[in-house]
C-alpha cells in the first residue's frame, strides 16, 4: 500500500505536472490565437486539460476535476470540429487556465481561491458549451488556419483501415500501461487483427517479468479517423514507437505467416502462436461528448468484411497519400528531469576538488616517473592523461548544469503581452530574440521581475494606442522587442518598444516637483532619462493597474544592481525607448588572467584587460601628492596601486609612494564603464579559466572583488572587480583625477 | 580521555544531560567547542589574505570546493601572536546565524580531545561587566581539576567577527566619502 509519505510525494509530481500541463495549455492557445492553428496543438491542449483531470479526480481534487471537465468538453468539441475555434473561445480558454492554475497553487500553499471568479469563469464555460449551435447563427470570426466549418462529419483522413506498428518500450507496464488493453481499446473502433512480434522474448531465465518484449502489428480495418487511431495511444505514446500507416482499399491476399499472440499473452512469455483477430464491438466508443465525430462501427465491419484478411504485405502499396504518422517527441526541450540546486552546486565543488587533485597526482607522477624504468609507469601517465581529460570535461558538463536558457523567463512574456494589449486596447506584436541564450539559473530567477516590469511599462508608457500611432506616422502595430545576447562576459538583454519615448519636459517637470532635481538646473538628455530610476518617481498622469504607481524603476535598478548588473536607458521621443541590461554570468567559466601583485595571485577578468605596458619613468606622474597618473598615447589614465589600495594596515607613510617604486614594474590597462585605469602589478602569469566562487557563501562580500577561484594548486585566489576598484579608487581619491586632459 | 569516557557512561543515566565538546588549546588555557558545530580539521596551509578586513581574519583557504574565512582567535582574544608551530591547526566549524549558515576555520595553538561535559559540571561564566571577549563564553567547566573555556561559537562568528569585518569595510567607506 502506498503510505502517506510517497502520497504526499506523488501529489507533489501531480502538482508539478499540472503546471508543466497549464504552461503547455497557455502556450497552446496563445499559438492558436495567432493563427498558428493546427489539429495537433488542439490534441496537445487537450491531452494536458486531459492529464489535470485525470490526475486532480485521482487526489481528491473534485472541483479541478469539475472545472476541467468544461473546458476538455470545449476543447474537445473544438478539436472534432464540431466547433469553430473563434477568439473568444480561445480567450475564454486563457481565462481558465489562470483560474486552474489559481487553483494549483491555492493547493500547493494551502491557500484560499478566489471562488466567485472561478464561478464566473465556470459560468462563462458552461453558457459557450450551451451555446453549441451558436457557431453557425452569431457568425464568430474564425481563427484564420484552422478549418472554418461548423460541426464536419467527414474529418480529413478516413481511412479504410490503419495498420499501427505499435513498439512499446521495455518498461512500459511499470507506468501503469497496459499494452493489452489498449489493443482492446482499438478493436472497438473496427475489425482489428493484432500480429505479435515474439521475437525479442528472451529465454526463461533471462526474462524480467515486468518487462514487454512484445512489439505488434495491428491492423484494423473500417472507416476510422487518424485522430480516433491515434487518440487511443494517447497514454503510451511517450513510451512506445508508434507508425500510423493507412490502408488502401486495395489488399493483397494473405501472406502472413507470422506469429500473433493472443491479448492475454502480450506481456507473457509466447510460446504459441495464435491468430485472434479483435471482432468490432458494436458499442459507440470514445468520447460521449461528440458522437457526430465517431464513424458509426456498422460501416467499418462492412469494409471489414469486404477486404478481410488485410495482408501485412500491404503496407508498403499503401496509398500515396498515406505517410507514416512520426511519433513526436515527448517534450520540445528534450527529457528532463528535476535536481536540487543545492545537489548541482556540491557536485561542482566535487568535480572541483578533483581537478585539484587531479593536477596534484599529476605532478606527484611526474616525479615519481622521471625516477623509474618499470613497463606500468608509461602506462600510469597514459592513465593519469585520460583521467585529466575526464576530469575537466565532467568539470564542463556540471558547470552547463547550472546554466538554463533564458526561454523559460521570456516564455511569460507572449502571455503579458496579449493581455495587456487587450486589457490597454492597443495592438502590440512581440518579437523574442536569442531566447537560447544561456545564463545562471540563479540570476535567471531573480531577472524576471524586474523583466515584467520593464515590459509593463513599455506597453503601458511607451506604446501608444492605434489612433495615436497611425496620427504619428507608424504603423498602427506596435512592436516590442526582447533581445538576449552574450557580449563581452556579460549577458545582455535589450527591451526596446517604438513607442513614443520619453516626454523629457515632463519628467524634468515631474522631477522638480518632486523635488529630486532644482529648478533651473541644466541637465543633458542622459541625466534627464537617468531621472526615471529615481525613488518615487512616475510620470504616467493617471495611475492604471498595469504599471504606474512610481515604485517600479528604483526598484528594478536597484533589483539589477544585486545581481551585480547595470541597467541603461535610451530614448528618442516619437520613437521609442530602450533599456539595456547588463549581467554578469555568475558561476559561470570567466577567462581570467593571473597577475602577481606583491607576492599574491590575483585574477583579473580578461575581457576588461585592454593592454598591459611596461611603466616608463619618462610616462608616470604623480598629481596632488599620492595619486599617480600615466600617460598613454596622449591620454593621462589614472593609476590604481592595488596592493596599497588592498592593503589597509598599512601605515600612512608605507602607504606613500613614489613613481620611482613603481617604474619597471607592469601596469594592466583596464576599461570600465567606457574609461580606461591603469592597474600596477608586478608580473603577468597564466591566463586560464576559471570558477568563479562567492566570498559571500561564509563571509561577506568586499570592495573591490567580485568573489574568489580556486587554482590548480588548491590555492584561493581573489578576482578583482574592476569596476568596484575604480568606484572605489575614485571614491578614495574624491575625483581629483580629471580623466582626459588635452595634451598639447 | 579514557576518564571524561567512564563519567559519560554513567553520566547520561544517573547525572542528567550532557553534551560533547572538542577542546583545543589557545595561550595555554583550554577551550571547548560543541562538536556539532565541528565541521573537521585541518593543518594549517596557505591562507589567502583579504582586503578590507580586520587583522584577525588571516584570509580565505579552499575548504573542498568552499572559500572558507579563517580567524586567528589569538588575534581574535587579543592574545600575543606566535609563529604557526607543528601542531597549529585549523578547526574548521558551522555557524549559524539569523539567515544563514557559515563555514569558518579557526587558528588554534593544539587540539587536544573531546569531552563530554555534565550539566552539573558547568559553572556560569563569571562577571566580567563589560569586558568583550567575555560574552563569547558560554560557561566553564572542569574537567579533571583543569578548567574548560565553553564557548559560544555561533556568537563568537556572528558578533565578534563579523560585525567587526562589517564596521572595517563601513569605515572604509565613510574614509572614502
Amino acid at each position: 500500500m502506498i503510505d502517506d509519505d510517497s502520497f504526499a510525494e506523488i501529489r507533489l509530481i501531480f502538482i508539478e505536472e499540472a503546471d508543466e500541463g497549464l504552461d503547455i495549455m497557455e502556450s497552446g492557445l496563445l499559438d492558436l490565437l495567432d493563427g498558428k492553428g493546427e489539429m495537433d496543438l488542439i490534441n496537445d491542449i487537450f491531452r494536458a486539460a486531459h492529464s489535470i483531470k485525470g490526475g486532480s479526480a485521482t487526489f481528491g481534487y473534485g472541483h479541478i476535476a469539475e472545472f476541467t471537465h468544461l473546458m476538455e468538453t470545449l476543447l474537445d468539441e473544438m478539436r472534432e470540429e464540431s466547433r469553430v475555434v473563434t477568439p473568444q473561445g480561445v480567450q475564454l480558454l486563457l481565462e481558465s487556465v489562470d483560474c486552474l492554475r489559481a487553483m494549483m497553487t491555492a493547493i500547493k500553499e494551502e491557500g484560499s481561491v478566489d471562488q466567485p471568479q472561478i464561478d464566473a469563469v465556470m459560468a462563462k464555460l458552461e453558457l459557450m458549451l450551451a451555446a453549441k449551435d451558436d457557431s453557425s447563427g452569431a457568425a464568430p470570426e474564425a481563427i484564420a488556419g484552422l478549418p472554418a466549418s461548423a460541426p464536419a462529419p467527414a474529418p480529413v483522413q478516413i481511412a479504410a483501415g490503419w495498420n499501427v506498428k505499435f513498439h512499446p518500450s521495455a518498461n512500459i507496464m511499470l507506468s501503469g500501461n497496459d499494452p493489452g488493453r489498449i489493443i482492446r481499446e482499438l478493436g472497438t473502433l473496427g475489425s482489428l487483427k493484432a500480429i505479435a512480434d515474439v521475437s525479442r522474448i528472451p529465454s526463461l531465465e533471462a526474462m524480467e517479468p515486468e518487462e514487454c518484449y512484445v512489439s505488434w502489428e495491428l491492423i484494423l480495418e473500417g472507416e476510422v479517423a487518424k485522430e480516433q487511431v491515434v487518440e487511443v495511444f494517447d497514454w503510451v505514446e511517450d513510451e512506445s514507437e508508434l507508425e500510423f500507416i493507412q490502408i488502401g482499399g486495395e489488399t493483397e491476399s494473405e501472406t502472413s505467416v507470422q506469429l500473433a499472440a493472443t491479448e492475454h499473452e502480450q506481456s507473457a512469455p509466447a510460446t504459441t502462436a495464435v491468430e485472434s483477430p479483435v471482432a468490432p464491438v458494436s458499442k459507440t466508443p470514445a468520447i460521449e461528448e461528440t458522437p457526430a465525430a465517431v464513424a458509426s462501427p456498422a460501416p467499418a465491419a462492412q469494409v471489414a468484411a469486404a477486404n478481410a484478411p488485410v495482408a501485412t504485405a500491404s503496407v508498403t502499396k499503401a496509398k500515396p497519400k498515406a505517410k507514416p504518422v512520426k511519433k513526436k517527441s515527448p517534450r520540445a526541450d528534450g527529457g528532463s528531469i528535476r535536481v536540487d540546486t543545492d545537489k548541482i552546486d556540491s557536485l561542482l565543488d566535487l568535480v572541483g576538488e578533483l581537478v585539484i587533485t587531479q593536477s596534484m597526482l599529476n605532478q606527484y607522477s611526474k616525479v615519481v616517473l622521471e625516477n623509474s624504468d618499470a613497463s606500468e609507469a608509461r602506462d600510469l601517465q597514459d592513465g593519469l592523461v585520460q583521467l585529466e581529460n575526464n576530469a575537466r570535461e565532467l568539470q564542463e558538463v556540471a558547470m552547463k548544469m547550472r546554466m538554463l536558457p533564458i526561454k523559460t523567463t521570456f516564455a511569460r512574456f507572449p502571455r503579458l503581452v496579449h493581455d495587456l494589449s487587450l486589457q490597454l486596447e492597443k495592438k502590440i506584436d512581440l518579437v523574442i530574440v536569442g531566447e537560447h541564450t544561456e545564463l545562471d539559473k540563479t540570476v535567471l530567477e531573480k531577472i524576471g521581475d524586474p523583466l515584467v516590469h520593464l515590459v509593463r511599462n513599455a506597453l503601458d508608457h511607451g506604446i501608444e494606442i492605434p489612433a495615436d500611432r497611425i496620427a504619428a506616422g507608424k504603423s498602427e502595430t506596435g512592436t516590442l522587442t526582447l533581445t538576449a545576447s552574450h557580449e563581452a562576459g556579460n549577458i545582455l538583454i535589450v527591451i526596446t518598444d517604438d513607442g513614443r519615448g520619453f516626454r523629457k519636459d515632463k519628467i524634468l517637470e515631474k522631477a522638480i516637483s518632486k523635488g529630486l532635481v532644482e529648478e533651473g538646473e541644466n541637465l543633458s538628455d542622459e541625466k534627464i532619462n537617468q531621472l526615471i530610476f529615481m525613488p518615487g518617481f512616475s510620470t504616467v498622469e493617471h495611475v492604471s493597474d498595469v504599471s504606474g504607481r512610481g515604485v517600479g524603476m528604483d526598484v528594478v535598478k536597484r533589483n539589477i544592481q544585486e545581481l551585480g548588473g547595470r541597467v541603461e536607458v535610451h530614448s528618442e521621443t516619437g520613437v521609442g525607448s530602450t533599456f539595456t541590461i547588463r549581467l554578469p554570468l555568475t558561476l559561470a567559466i570567466l577567462d581570467g588572467q593571473l597577475v602577481n601583485i606583491a607576492d599574491e595571485t590575483f585574477v583579473i577578468p580578461l575581457l576588461s584587460i585592454i593592454e598591459t605596458v611596461v611603466i616608463d619613468k619618462a610616462r608616470i606622474n604623480a598629481l596632488v601628492g599620492d595619486s599617480f597618473v600615466y600617460q598613454l598615447r596622449g591620454e593621462y589614465i589614472p593609476v590604481i596601486e592595488v596592493d596599497k589600495l588592498f592593503n589597509s594596515h598599512l601605515s600612512d607613510s608605507e602607504k606613500s609612494s613614489s613613481t620611482q617604486d613603481m617604474v619597471g614594474k607592469l601596469l594592466v590597462v583596464v576599461e570600465s564603464a567606457g574609461k580606461l585605469t591603469g592597474l600596477v602589478v608586478d608580473d603577468l602569469l597564466d591566463q586560464q579559466q576559471i570558477v568563479l566562487k562567492s566570498l559571500e557563501s561564509n563571509f561577506t562580500q568586499l570592495e573591490g572583488l567580485s568573489g574568489a577561484t580556486i587554482l590548480g594548486d588548491g590555492t584561493v585566489s581573489l578576482i578583482i572587480d574592476i569596476q568596484g576598484l575604480v568606484e572605489s579608487s575614485i571614491s578614495k581619491n574624491s575625483e581629483t583625477i580629471p580623466n582626459k586632459i588635452d595634451v598639447a | 580521555m579514557s576518564a571524561a569516557h567512564e563519567t559519560g557512561v554513567t553520566g547520561v543515566d544517573v547525572l542528567g544531560h550532557s553534551e560533547q565538546y572538542l577542546t583545543f588549546i589557545l595561550g595555554g588555557e583550554e577551550y571547548g567547542v560543541d562538536i556539532l558545530k565541528v565541521q573537521g580539521i585541518q593543518g594549517f596551509g596557505k591562507v589567502t589574505p583579504l582586503p578590507h578586513t580586520p587583522e584577525f581574519i588571516l584570509g580565505v583557504i579552499n575548504i573542498r570546493g568552499a572559500i572558507v574565512p579563517i580567524v586567528d582567535l589569538r588575534m581574535q582574544f587579543k592574545m600575543e601572536s606566535i609563529p604557526v608551530g607543528a601542531t597549529t591547526v585549523i578547526i574548521v566549524v558551522k555557524v549559524s546565524s539569523e539567515d544563514k549558515e557559515r563555514t569558518v576555520g579557526l587558528v588554534v595553538d593544539a587540539v587536544s580531545e573531546v569531552h563530554d561535559v555534565m550539566d552539573k559540571d558547568r559553572k556560569p561564566t563569571p562577571d566580567f561587566g563589560t569586558a568583550v571577549n567575555a560574552k563569547f563564553i558560554n560557561g566553564l567547566a572542569t574537567i579533571d581539576d583543569r578548567m574548560l573555556i565553553l564557548l559560544d561559537i555561533d556568537y563568537l562568528i556572528n558578533a565578534g567577527v563579523m560585525e567587526m569585518v562589517d564596521n572595517a569595510s563601513n569605515k572604509l567607506e565613510d574614509d572614502h566619502g
